[in-house]
């Protein structure tokens, strides 16, 4: 009985070192094959990805409240530290906000007063909706995150994303209860701008970097560390005026630019619906997460 | 000899995933928001320490296509192109299938250092195929800073890992 599974054992063990040697040359064939499928077809792996991160979805809402709650308390034991001066910081702060506030209205109405004078076209409305940040992507690659909001709240491909501080970046893939958003950061994002005081058209191009380049500017352009980058809202997808972010360097062949956005605490996020007036019935339009269509 | 029961051999056979379930929970642990100051782009590779550990010691509870599908829910979930970590993670398993006997049995140092010699290559070949990829240069420094990170972080996961491999494998 021993002797017959030892010679039994003799021929099985090069067979599976056979099969696994097999398996191994598949896998890494199918590995290269979908690797240049995806990047000939993005149409074929966007929906597979759509379909995949709403299958992780709640999987992932789940694990990522204490992922924020570990973060919440390393912030919390940050602030405590300094809170005296934070406090000051504030007063001084608010006391400037007031100002600027009431010299805000001030130039609001008479910005009203106007466009009613000039007659001047209103700007498109856009509505929005605000979804969490479910997923964010670990590795050197890509600047991506994933938010819990999908097709199903309206969420569609190329719509402008952004936080309280700034423009962030665009809806690239939608899954039904999911989508992926390409940060402004990204090495593929290209996002038309203008330099808000001089009004110079350029691209906004990511790097992969925190610093994101100004590309296709003028050659005498009169770009300064320190001037404001705003959305162009050419090509019609992103609000005009929406802020980018400051230039904070300028060399002799590229500028880069800081945006207003903190990634460390990208939490949640507002998709903007943009839309031109009387395109679309209002039925059609984003509405906030949880409302029945 | 007693046979077992069922209870015994669906305990032992889901005692024998455990190697798959972790590597998975490093595959959610690489896409979750940490929210941490610069965190993101330098997130340590968490699925190349469970693969390294489990390639070594249980490369048949790890088999390659385990491998493949986990790596890739890591490039569907992360963003990543999709195959690049399927093909570089096979690789790995590849050339430490051929090598683990020698790990066997070795203090932890020689484990050690033979991750932090397996790491500085999965960030070259991942960012030569990122870099072909995208079809340019992808800046190559959160490549190097992720690998420093991981190799600093492998004792701490080595010593999660040894415990469960104890505990959970226990008689398989």
């Amino acid at each position: 009985m021993r002797a017959y599974r030892g010679r039994a054992l003799l021929l099985a063990l090069p067979l599976k070192s056979l099969i696994q040697r097999f398996a191994f040359a598949l896998l890494v064939g199918a590995a290269i094959t979908i690797m240049i499928l995806s990047r000939a077809e993005p149409r074929l792996v966007d929906n597979l990805r759509g379909t995949v991160s709403d299958a992780a979805t709640p999987i992932l809402e789940f694990f990522s409240h204490p992922a924020a709650s570990f973060a919440s308390l390393v912030e919390e034991v940050d602030a405590a530290l300094d809170v005296h001066k934070e406090n000051a910081r504030l007063e001084e702060q608010n006391a400037q906000l007031r100002k600027w506030q009431s010299i805000a209205a001030q130039i609001s109405r008479e910005n009203e007063e106007l466009r009613r004078m000039l007659h001047v076209v209103p700007d498109p409305e856009s509505s929005f909706i605000t979804a969490r940040v479910i997923s964010d992507s670990g590795g050197p690659f890509v600047r991506t995150v994933l938010i819990n909001a999908g097709a199903q709240d309206n969420v569609r491909k190329g719509q402008a994303v952004i936080t309280s501080e700034g423009l962030t970046g665009r809806v690239v893939s939608t899954g039904r209860h999911s989508a992926r958003i390409l940060l402004l950061t990204d090495l593929n994002s290209r996002i038309p701008v203008v330099v808000e005081s001089s009004r110079e058209r350029a691209v906004l191009a990511g790097n992969n970097t925190p610093n994101p380049r100004l590309e296709f500017l003028a050659v005498d352009a009169r770009v300064v560390v320190g001037s404001r980058i705003v959305t162009s809202g050419q090509g019609g997808i992103f609000p005009p005026g929406l802020p980018v972010g400051i230039v904070s360097s300028v060399g002799e062949e590229r500028a880069l630019v800081q945006p207003y956005v903190n990634w460390d605490r990208l939490e949640y996020i507002t998709v903007l619906d943009y839309i031109l007036p009387g395109f679309l019935p209002e039925t059609k339009r984003a509405g906030r997460i949880g409302e029945l269509k | 000899m007693r046979v077992a029961t069922w209870v015994e051999r669906t305990d032992l056979q889901l005692r024998g995933l455990t190697p798959f379930a972790f590597t998975l929970l490093m595959v959610l642990a690489s896409a979750l928001p940490w929210h941490l100051p610069s965190f993101a782009p330098v997130t340590p590779a968490f699925t190349a320490m469970a693969i390294y550990y489990w390639s070594i010691y249980r490369p048949d509870k790890l088999p390659y296509a385990a491998t493949f599908c986990l790596a890739m829910l890591l490039d569907l979930l992360t963003g990543t192109p999709l195959g690049l970590s399927a093909l570089v993670y096979l690789l790995v398993q590849v050339i430490l299938n051929s090598q683990r006997t020698f790990f066997h049995g070795k203090p932890f140092l020689v484990v050690w250092w033979g991750f932090s010699l397996v790491m500085p290559g999965i960030a070259l070949v991942s960012w030569i195929i990122a870099s072909l990829y995208f079809n340019t240069l992808v800046p190559p420094m959160p490549f190097v800073i992720q690998a420093v990170l991981t190799i600093l972080l492998y004792p701490l996961f080595a010593v999660l890992l040894s415990a469960l491999h104890r505990h959970m494998m226990r008689g398989i």
